[in-house]
């Protein structure tokens, strides 16, 4: 469909293009909240079903990185909405700067979370052939009545992994989306009166922060007290 | 035998067959009612209101409020007829009563293992009393498999990890096929055999015959020194564990207050995953046998525990009398 | 709007979608929502015929109860295959990504889909999942069951599921942006004066169905990400040995696959609450009640999918909760069908094409949705539960509905789609030809079933050979129903009949434009004004004028 302006031809007005947007966004994040369930949810029964080895997988992970991100992802967050606000209003300059921030408060994220990963594979603790649990962890689970430790505690990883990357990967294309946005945003393609895009990977990110913020407790927090 | 094809439903050979049946028949008319109704309808309308002339149009009826009441109120009542009715016959179905003759089944690529309570042992065969409560205790070695008796109008998934139960009453001697119906790999096909429903005589004559193993209980008693078992579990109850003496079918009281049935899953459970649930007044010392034995050897262990019924008679040596289980 | 005549003959428009551009790029990079729905239609039935021959071969080799044709292991490949590639690459997307994709937009008089440009990606996702699913078919085959049971599917086959479910993941994500892009379309696209009770009822079915697949679709792809993780890294989610609960996969497939039946039917009733209509020339009986059934069924649907596991040791009381709900969803089908045959009644009834396939469908669906009854009632599936009475049943439904109602609709609407018209007294029969081939295909496993036969066995006792031979006969009848078709549609692409704006007469605004449209749809946008299916006051249908509504006699003879 060919172009006029802001304007794609199929759309009467600019108000439909926006609305059909925003109501396509709100309906991809209500599917993205479906695909995540179905993680949380096998990790509530797995987690019910094996706590000694969600317990002590939980306290392999490092509470301090996982709080400092936490609040990166705030920020992020907040920057975000700064950058949304700049856009109805119209500040053309704040649109990108704001949008800068918040690409640099998401690669700081995913920066920290490479360390974190780092460690686990120094540790032997990603799932796979070379996944290896301490013998004197295996022992004291084993008093703890889980002889199946090794197995149960990869289960914790596998989920630990699967849900934080899955997470990275929303991430990573949210920074790619803030790139693009922020080339346009350079063009000076937004205004007051168009700044659907903004607006729109504002949800986005929005979403993927709060993802995170039932992911740290669920994995860092929940467990703590059994060590 | 033989699932024939002179009459529509194959021959009836359960306490369920019956029940089942008569609900199949129920839904049947039902539904040709219905099949009919809208059938004749529709041939009487096209018949009647076919197109005469190429330019004209119908009579615009829209609706009618009354008609739709109607035709929802009329098959949510018999629809829920079905349900209920259903539901009867399934809640017979889930609950074995108490008088049963046990049978434990193993289901593994592609056969069946049975084992009488007596120790005979059977492969992709089943011999049963005519007239009697049978229960199948089943469990899986690899993937989901079912244990399906098509003349018995029953049917029960056999899951890894769990046991499931299945129990009748067959009605009538003869040989009736069954199936493994969970699709379970390559050889799924292969995975059936014969029930033989007998005259109790002749059941009893087939039990004492035929190469006898060591039954269930006396394999478990074997088993639960081989493990150890015994010096934990003291009969006395004095031992770090609690005496399984009497244990089966008894209420447990737990360390977190509440009261479990020990039944067959209690008891598997105890000995896969001691720690689900600890006995008020033991500590959690008992390590978890999952992948040390074998869910026959659970099963046996089950029956031994299970033969504990009297309290042991203080002439035997304490230190002789086996347990298990429990922490 | 020029009014359309009674019919004389039309000219074929000097410009249409399908001439605008030419070359294999104005194909591929299109984001015309008409040529995308074509590009659907070719790899669909691409699709179909696989399915299909994976279909001929295993009744050809049930004529004997030992197997006549292959081994064990390629006969659970067979009919693995058969249900991944109808289920997941022909019958959920066939009538919304084809028929939906070319006709929502024209229906409410919308210039194309909210997203075009998503709506090309969907295409090419659906493509990627179907290279990886058959990249699976090719290297080893799969043999777990369309259903993926674990530990079967994780653990013990040793088959290629990992691509196959991929494939199926990604083919996942193509099924969600349809709905998405659908789903906002009504809501934002609708031409001036298109309120949301003046929406055809193919459109509502659509709606209802984009719910399904944006809720439902993501839950099924985690849990096939899930399982394909526990077999690529010997992981536990599902495995009992490690810890995991082989039931809790069961849980989360049935959560989407069984809505997902829902995704199949749905739109074919909708097709069918356009048919009737035209054919009666009269208005739907009951609209609203129409339209309130399809979300009904939508929202329902979701609650009811552990009754695919009634024996499979679930808790006593949820396979009660389940029935219950279960019985609750047979009302509003059969509301929908008291309400098509009520529309018949003193209507202007003909015969074509699609009139006899909307009638096959009918009596298809009754069949298929009665002897769901059977399966909903605890106490009789116990008994039927994975036997071929299963199979039998979801055939009914999932052919016998939706595979007539897309054939109907594609028929209903080919006019539109290519200009032209196909040879009619050769349609009739072929789909007189398909209800009596798939009834003689279907109807003996009912039987089948109840007798015991279970399903998914490469051979079975000697006392089921008599229906299976019927079975296998009716297959090959069946066969040429869906040959015939493909030949003569064809043929009128080139040889038929030019058709005209408004063939049937339809009161639909799709019907309104040329045939086949112009890129954008409407030369100029159309603004509505009459209701749906209102033949009364429509004088540029050229028909005449209606019956009293009030005599209470009879309006015709």
């Amino acid at each position: 469909m060919h172009r006029t302006g802001e304007l794609y031809g199929h759309f009467e007005t600019l108000e439909q293009q926006r609305e059909s947007a925003s109501l396509g966004m709100w309906i991809f994040l209500i599917t993205e909240v479906m695909f995540f369930g179905g993680i949380f949810l096998a990790y509530t029964v797995n987690r019910h079903a094996n706590p000694v080895a969600f317990a002590m997988g939980s306290n392999t992970l490092d509470l301090k990185l996982g709080a400092f991100n936490t609040g990166v992802l705030l920020a992020s967050s907040f920057t975000m909405a700064m950058a949304v606000w700049a856009g109805h209003t119209g500040k053309q300059k704040l649109i990108t700067l704001f949008l800068i921030l918040t690409l640099l408060l998401g690669g700081i994220f995913l920066g920290v979370k490479t360390v974190e990963y780092a460690a686990k594979f120094e540790h032997h603790l990603v799932p796979g052939s070379s996944f290896h649990i301490p013998a004197e962890d295996v022992s004291a689970a084993a008093a703890k009545a889980d002889p199946d430790f090794a197995a149960h505690a990869q289960l914790f990883f596998s989920l630990y992994f699967g849900m934080t990357g899955l997470h990275a990967l929303h991430m990573v294309v949210g920074a790619g989306l803030l790139i693009w946005l922020i080339r346009q945003s350079m063009q000076g393609r937004f205004t007051a009166k168009y700044n659907t895009p903004v607006e729109m990977v504002g949800l986005y990110w929005h979403f993927v922060d709060i993802v995170w913020i039932y992911l740290f407790p669920l994995l860092y927090l929940i467990d703590r007290r059994h060590k | 035998m033989q699932l024939q094809n002179s009459s529509i439903l194959p021959e009836q050979a359960s306490n369920f067959a019956g029940g089942v049946d008569a609900l199949t028949l129920y839904i049947l008319g039902t539904s040709l009612f219905f099949a009919l109704l809208v059938v004749v309808l529709v041939v009487i309308f096209s018949l009647k209101y076919r197109r005469k002339k190429q330019t004209e149009i119908g009579v615009p009826v829209h609706g009618s409020v009354p008609l739709e009441i109607v035709w929802t109120l009329i098959p949510l009542v018999l629809a829920m007829v079905m349900f209920a009715w259903g539901a009867v016959i399934y809640m017979d179905f889930r609950r074995a009563p108490s008088d049963t003759l046990d049978v434990y089944v193993i289901g593994k690529q592609w056969m069946w293992k049975l084992q009488h309570t007596d120790g005979r042992r059977e492969i992709n065969e089943l011999h049963v009393p005519v007239g009697r409560n049978v229960k199948l205790i089943m469990a899986s070695e690899d993937v989901i498999h079912d244990f399906s008796i098509p003349n018995f109008r029953i049917k029960m998934d056999v899951v890894p990890g769990r046991y499931t139960t299945l129990w009748f009453r067959a009605t009538k001697t003869g040989r009736y096929h069954f199936y493994c119906s969970q699709y379970c790999g390559t050889s799924h096909a292969l995975m059936t055999g014969w029930v033989t429903v007998m005259e109790p005589a002749e059941y009893a004559a087939w039990l004492s015959g035929g190469a006898q193993d060591a039954n269930p209980a006396g394999a478990g008693e074997k088993l639960f020194t081989q493990y150890s078992c015994n010096t934990c579990h003291l009969p006395t109850g004095k031992g770090r564990g609690p005496s399984l003496v009497g244990l089966y079918g008894s209420k447990v009281k737990l360390a977190d207050g509440t009261t479990v049935q020990a039944d067959d899953a209690y008891v598997r459970e105890s000995i896969l995953s001691p720690k689900a649930k600890i006995v008020a007044g033991y500590q959690p010392l008992m390590p978890s046998f999952q992948g040390l034995v074998t869910e026959e050897q659970v099963l046996s262990l089950t029956a031994y525990i299970k033969s504990l019924q009297a309290p042991a008679p203080a002439s035997e040596a304490p230190a002789e009398a086996p347990h298990m289980g429990k922490k | 709007m020029s009014a359309t005549e009674s019919r004389p003959a039309e000219q074929f428009p000097e410009k249409h979608y399908l001439n605008a551009d030419y070359g294999i790029r104005s194909w591929l990079l299109t984001t015309d929502h008409k040529r995308i729905a074509l590009l659907y239609l070719v790899s669909v039935t691409f699709f179909f015929f696989i399915g299909g021959i994976f279909a001929g071969m295993i009744r050809l080799h049930l004529l004997t109860p030992k197997g006549a044709l292959v081994s064990p292991e390629v006969y659970n490949r067979l009919f693995t295959m058969h249900g991944v590639a109808m289920i997941f690459f022909f019958l959920i997307p066939a009538i919304p990504a084809v028929l939906g994709n070319f006709f929502m937009p024209l229906m409410i008089g919308a210039k194309d889909l909210a997203f075009p440009k998503i709506n090309l990606l969907s295409w090419y996702l659906y493509m990627i999942g179907g290279g990886l699913a058959l990249f699976s078919f090719m290297s080893g085959g799969l043999d777990t069951g369309w259903t993926f049971y674990t530990p079967l599917s994780s653990v013990y086959s040793n088959s290629a599921v990992a691509p196959a479910v991929l494939g199926i993941f990604i083919n996942g994500f193509s099924s969600i942006l349809t709905g998405l892009n659908f789903l906002v379309t009504v809501h934002t696209m609708r031409a001036p004066g298109m309120t949301w009770f003046r929406l055809p009822m193919f459109v509502w079915a659509n709606y209802a169905t984009s719910i399904i697949m944006i809720l439902g679709t993501p839950v099924v792809a985690t849990t096939l990400a899930l399982a394909g993780m526990e077999r690529l890294f010997h992981l536990g989610f599902f495995n009992p040995q490690l810890g995991g609960d082989p039931v809790l996969f069961q849980h989360l497939f049935w959560f989407y696959s069984h809505p997902a039946v829902y995704i199949m039917i749905l739109p074919a009733m909708g097709v069918i609450s356009e048919i009737i209509p035209t054919f009666s020339r009269k208005p739907l009986f009951g609209y609203k009640v129409m339209a309130a059934a399809s979300l009904a069924i939508a929202v329902i649907g979701f609650l009811v999918w552990a009754h695919h596991m009634f024996v499979a040791g679930q808790s006593t009381y949820a396979a009660l909760a389940f029935s219950f709900l279960t019985m609750l969803v047979a009302v509003p089908s059969a509301i929908k069908t008291f309400n098509w045959t009520a529309t018949m009644y003193r209507g202007s009834i003909s015969f074509e094409t699609p009139m006899i396939y909307a009638f096959g469908f009918l009596g298809l669906f009754l069949v298929g949705g009665l002897t769901g009854l059977f399966l909903g009632t605890l106490g009789v599936d116990i008994h039927v539960h994975d036997t071929y009475f299963i199979v039998a049943h979801f055939h009914y439904i999932m052919v016998g509905g939706a595979v007539m109602g897309y054939m109907g609709g594609l028929h209903y609407w080919w006019p539109k789609i290519s200009g032209r018209m196909y040879p009619d007294t050769l349609a009739r029969f072929s789909a007189v030809v398909l209800f009596i081939g798939f009834n003689l295909t279907f109807f003996p496993q009912f039987l089948m079933g109840y007798a015991g036969m279970p399903r998914r066995y490469h051979s079975y006792p000697p006392e089921f050979q008599v229906l299976n031979i019927l079975s296998t006969a009716g297959a090959t009848v069946l066969a040429v129903g869906y040959i015939l078709p493909i030949i003569y549609l064809l043929w009128s692409l080139r040889y038929g009949p030019v058709a005209g704006r408004n063939p049937w007469p339809s009161t639909g605004l799709e019907w309104q434009t040329d045939s086949p449209p112009p890129t954008e749809n409407f030369h100029v946008t159309p603004t509505v004004t009459w209701e749906a299916y209102d033949f009364e006051n429509r004088p540029d249908l050229g028909l005449d004028k209606p019956l009293k509504t009030d005599d209470s006699g009879r309006g015709h003879d």
